[in-house]
């Protein structure tokens, strides 16, 4: 449904999306993830055929978003960053409006309006200027916006940011539930939301992406990835290292805590382990120990977020 | 096409809508025509009954395009500035509408407003016509005049709003612009030049002025230049604008 190949885009000499390349089908939601600065919002704003890339080639439902720029807006809902408004209008004006510039006049207006309105819980302001609407009900409005014509194809830039966590939630169920019938793209810096909603995540920094996958499959770049924890009970740190560290797929050991009555240690394995065998290894290697606790690490995405990307501080060179 | 037309009529629908929810329309309109008032009627400047003619030119069209100056400056330099500053202009522009549309329809709701200010001066018109028989045929042709050389105005306006995010300094900068195109057909500037320069290039110069072109339109002379000439300006400050919102964001 959307196709990116090859996109590039600078401001001046400074280079803000670099050879960025990847497809998203119906059916999918990909996680666009990254540090501030790192691109998102301007890939996104050339997706949606409002900033026109220097180089590369974007299609969206088979049109070209430079040279049949009408025909691929018509597939896209767009909700761009901070949500942006008309304020002098009321909600209900505001959403006619996007009905009719969709090509939704007369009654298919109307009821597209009472569909969003509906879906995004917007009843209570539905007469109210935007002006005065808090920050959650004006983010929802834009969102509605960017819903009104059912589009097959929606990118978000950071729908959730300024919600509260109920709303957060509603968002994602919302996102999720269209999710298996549109192509989404959504941009966040919550990792949480990456595994709440997404089939699949991207994470680019200094506009080149750094990773593709599932959010299992970023997991696993995770240096956590397949490591096993144990605490004992009766033992000091580095003996339970001692008897760890002999093990086949054992690269490392760690102590993690030790108060002199329990342990903590940590074991990286060389080669991801599968099926438990390191965990089981480790149990047989302390058999007879007092052992509180037995657990294989799953790999965090904050890690590998942490890993791949590097902070702004870095960057400033 | 038919797309075209209603892309543009809803988006002038929703620019039109956004001045009379603001204050700013119905300020522009009292002031305006507290302007034409008082210019018209003052013992001083219009000198209207002074004259003792049933005539609008010299006491009320004379003014026009110093009101416009400042006026409609004011009305235009939300236009795009606001767009920017807000981000509605990612909204607008995303859409599945072209820039050209936006622009026209923008363009199109503003000139309208300011056709209504306009209209609203005919207590004027009521005014000379019970004192004596004017020639209604010229004012008609002054009022014609009058309105396209305020969507010249407003076409600069456009122009100097799409290049900022903040409209003071889209207000100045299209005044200043605006105030060079009148002076270049004010008599006493043109006095000023005229000791320096040829003949024919006083003359090229003026050819470019508010004033100039206007002057036919006040006397009820319909001069297809002078139509000519403010819709190029209209024309070229337009595409000016699409330029500049092309610019930006190919950054």
């Amino acid at each position: 449904m959307i196709k990116v190949e090859n996109l590039a885009k600078s401001f001046g000499a400074k280079r803000a999306v670099d050879d960025v390349s990847f497809s998203v089908e119906r059916g999918e939601v990909l996680g666009f993830l990254g540090p501030n600065g790192a691109g998102k919002s301007t890939t996104m704003r050339m997706i949606t055929g409002f900033l026109p890339p220097n180089a590369g080639r974007i299609t969206v439902g088979g049109h070209d978003v430079v040279e049949e720029p009408i025909a691929a807006k018509r597939l896209i809902g767009y909700l761009p960053e901070n949500a942006p408004a008309y304020t002098d209008m009321t909600v209900y004006g505001f959403l006619k409006f996007a009905a009719e510039l969709r090509g939704l006049t007369g009654d298919a207006g109307k009821q597209a309006v009472r569909r969003v309105v509906e879906m995004c819980f917007l009843e209570n302001v539905l007469h109210q200027s935007v002006e005065t609407l808090s920050k959650g009900y004006r983010h929802r409005t834009c969102f509605a916006q960017s819903i009104i014509h059912d589009p097959p194809v929606l990118i978000l830039d950071e729908p959730t940011d300024g919600l509260d966590p109920n709303q957060k939630h509603e968002v994602r169920q919302l996102i999720r539930r269209m999710g298996e019938k549109k192509a989404i793209i959504f941009s966040t810096h919550i990792l949480e939301e990456v595994d709440a909603v997404c089939s699949r995540a991207i994470i680019i920094d200094r506009g080149r992406v750094v990773a593709n996958g599932t959010p299992a499959e970023l997991r696993q770049k995770s240096e956590l990835a397949g490591a096993v924890t144990v605490r004992v009970r009766g033992l000091d740190g580095r003996a339970v290292a001692q008897k760890l560290q002999p093990l086949a797929n054992v690269a490392r050991c760690v102590v993690l805590d030790d108060n002199g009555q329990v342990a903590s240690v940590r074991a990286f394995p060389k080669a991801t382990p599968v099926n438990g065998e390191l965990a089981r290894a480790i149990g047989e290697a302390l058999a007879g120990v007092k052992l509180e606790e037995l657990r294989a690490e799953e790999g965090r995405l904050d890690e590998v977020f942490r890993s791949i990307t590097r902070p702004d501080t870095d960057k400033a060179k | 096409m038919t797309a075209a037309i209603t892309n543009i009529k809803t988006i002038a629908k929703r620019e039109l809508g956004a001045y009379f929810t603001s204050p700013l329309a119905y300020v522009f309109i009292v002031i305006f025509l507290l302007l034409c008032g008082f210019f018209t009627f003052s013992s001083s400047l219009g000198r209207f009954f002074e004259m003792g003619q049933a005539s609008l030119v010299r006491p009320f069209f004379l003014w026009h395009p110093w009101f416009y100056l400042f006026l409609v400056p004011a009305v235009g330099m939300r236009l795009w500035a606001e767009e920017r500053r807000v981000g509605t202009i990612e909204l607008l522009l995303t859409m599945p509408v072209t820039a050209w549309q936006a622009i026209v329809g923008k363009f199109l709701a503003s000139w309208l407003f300011l056709g209504v200010a306009l209209l609203l001066t005919f207590p004027v018109v009521l005014t000379v016509n019970y004192l004596g028989a004017p020639d209604n045929g010229a004012i008609f042709t002054a009022y014609v005049g009058s309105w396209l050389m305020a969507g010249a105005y407003l076409a600069i306006a456009c122009f100097t709003s799409a290049m900022t995010r903040n409209q003071v300094i889209s207000f100045i900068v299209s005044v200043m612009v605006c105030l060079v195109l009148i002076l270049c057909g004010f008599e006493p500037v043109i006095g000023l030049i005229e000791g320096v320069l040829s003949r024919g290039l006083v003359e090229f110069i003026a050819a470019f002025s508010f004033i100039t072109n206007f002057d036919g339109f006040q006397r009820g002379v319909l001069d297809s230049r002078n139509v000519l000439y403010f819709l190029s300006v209209i024309g070229f400050s337009l595409f000016g604008t699409s330029v500049i919102l092309r610019g930006h964001r190919a950054g």
